[in-house]
């Protein structure tokens, strides 16, 4: 997707925090990221080493927590498990669900030094 | 504007001159290029905080895509305060989305004050194709970049200067992938599809159509030379977006365009109920 441009945005985040949580060093970032947020794990992975590199976070751990993707069927009317947007109900089989979690992308905490 | 504004080097460029503005930080610009391009990307802040040696744990959850969303917020606020509907039209490329755009505008122009950002990776043709229509057009170029941001958008506002009460295109970059998760502060992202392509790109590519309020279907004057089964593609459609509305038409012979120019309308319309006085007296309003 553009794993690029979210790792860019990290790293923006971590150096704007650097003054306001008094730091100078990022050891190890921990993201939350959905299933359903469209994040190629590992090229996030990839891009994160590529845009830290001679940054704040430089060598930096990256921990990602993944998030299931959990969507509201209406004809249910209860919450059930979907690995993929367009998945069916898989008790109902039907189509009309409302997704309700799997689409964080969110920076969850920081070890910094 | 650009009170939050990260501007440093970059491969972006946009046309036109909005960088007469001072910026309080440090800033490259390079004015190699006809148009006089605008350059950003990045800006490291470089913060350092002495005395701190100890590693600890920071909380500080924030969303990845939080700085793109205050962007985002900045733009919205503007079209409504300056009640300009602004659509975000997306699609792979070779869908059409210039044609449909150039016919809208020739069609529309007499009628609503109009207004075109084009993003593109190169070149500022398809900005020029819409120049032809005698409609005000700005290109962006994203250099290597795969989408449009909130950032850029914000930017072309001052050079494009949409009047009050018109309407604004944002024809992202040709990408059915990327640009679902930049939101630019439109009021509406249009998916096109063309019949040419396979019925079923809404389950392949399900977070653009989930991100769209509207799909448009189009080249349908080619339906009888294609397997195109439409009924299927709605279906895959609906599946990713229970609520998407779908309009077919042919931006070639003409055929459904008025069903889009109706749907332009009537969100045009939602837009002014917070202004009564754009709608009388501005001569942009039939």
């Amino acid at each position: 997707m553009h794993e690029l441009s979210l790792c860019e945005s990290i790293l923006q985040v971590l150096e704007q925090n650097a003054q306001s949580q008094g730091y100078s060093q990022v050891k190890a970032v921990w993201l939350e990221i959905g299933q359903l947020s469209g994040v190629e794990l590992e090229a996030m992975r990839f891009g994160f080493e590529v845009v830290t590199r001679g940054s704040l976070a430089d060598g930096a751990r990256l921990e990602i927590v993944e998030l299931p993707g959990q969507a509201w069927c209406m004809k249910c009317a209860k919450t059930v498990q979907v690995k993929q947007r367009f998945d069916e109900c898989p008790d109902c089989g039907s189509y009309q669900l409302q997704v309700t979690g799997g689409e964080e992308m969110r920076i969850k905490e920081l070890e910094v030094d | 504007m650009c009170t939050v504004c990260g501007c440093g080097e970059g491969e972006t460029k946009i046309e036109g001159h909005a960088h007469e503005h001072d910026h309080d930080h440090p800033h490259h610009h390079d004015h190699d290029h006809e148009h006089g391009h605008h350059h950003y990307g990045e800006g490291p802040a470089h913060a350092h905080a002495p005395g701190m040696s100890q590693s600890r744990m920071v909380q500080i959850e924030q969303n990845i895509l939080g700085k793109n969303n205050e962007y985002a917020a900045a733009n919205r606020r503007f079209f409504s305060d300056h009640g300009i509907l602004a659509l975000n039209l997306v699609s792979s490329p070779g869908s059409g989305k210039t044609a449909l755009l150039t016919r809208t505008l020739d069609d529309l122009k007499g009628e609503l004050a109009l207004s075109v950002i084009e993003g593109d990776q190169q070149t500022a043709n398809d900005a020029e194709r819409i120049r032809a229509t005698g409609v005000n057009a700005l290109q962006i170029n994203t250099g290597k970049g795969c989408h449009l941001d909130g950032h850029m958008v914000g930017h072309a506002m001052q050079s494009l200067e949409p009047a009050d009460g018109s309407v604004l295109f944002i024809e992202n970059v040709g990408n059915l992938v990327c640009p679902a998760a930049f939101d630019l502060g439109e009021a509406h992202k249009v998916a096109i599809l063309s019949v040419t392509e396979g019925e079923d790109k809404p389950i392949k590519y399900p977070d653009m159509f989930h991100a769209s309020d509207l799909m448009i279907l189009n080249k349908t004057d080619l339906l009888p030379y294609l397997e195109f089964d439409v009924a299927k593609c709605i279906e895959y459609a609906r599946r990713v977006n229970p609520g998407i509305r779908i309009l077919q038409l042919s931006a070639k012979s003409g055929e459904g365009m008025e069903s889009w120019y109706q749907w332009i309308r009537a969100t045009r319309q939602i837009v002014m109920i917070d202004h009564p006085e754009l709608l009388t007296g501005s001569g942009i309003c039939a």
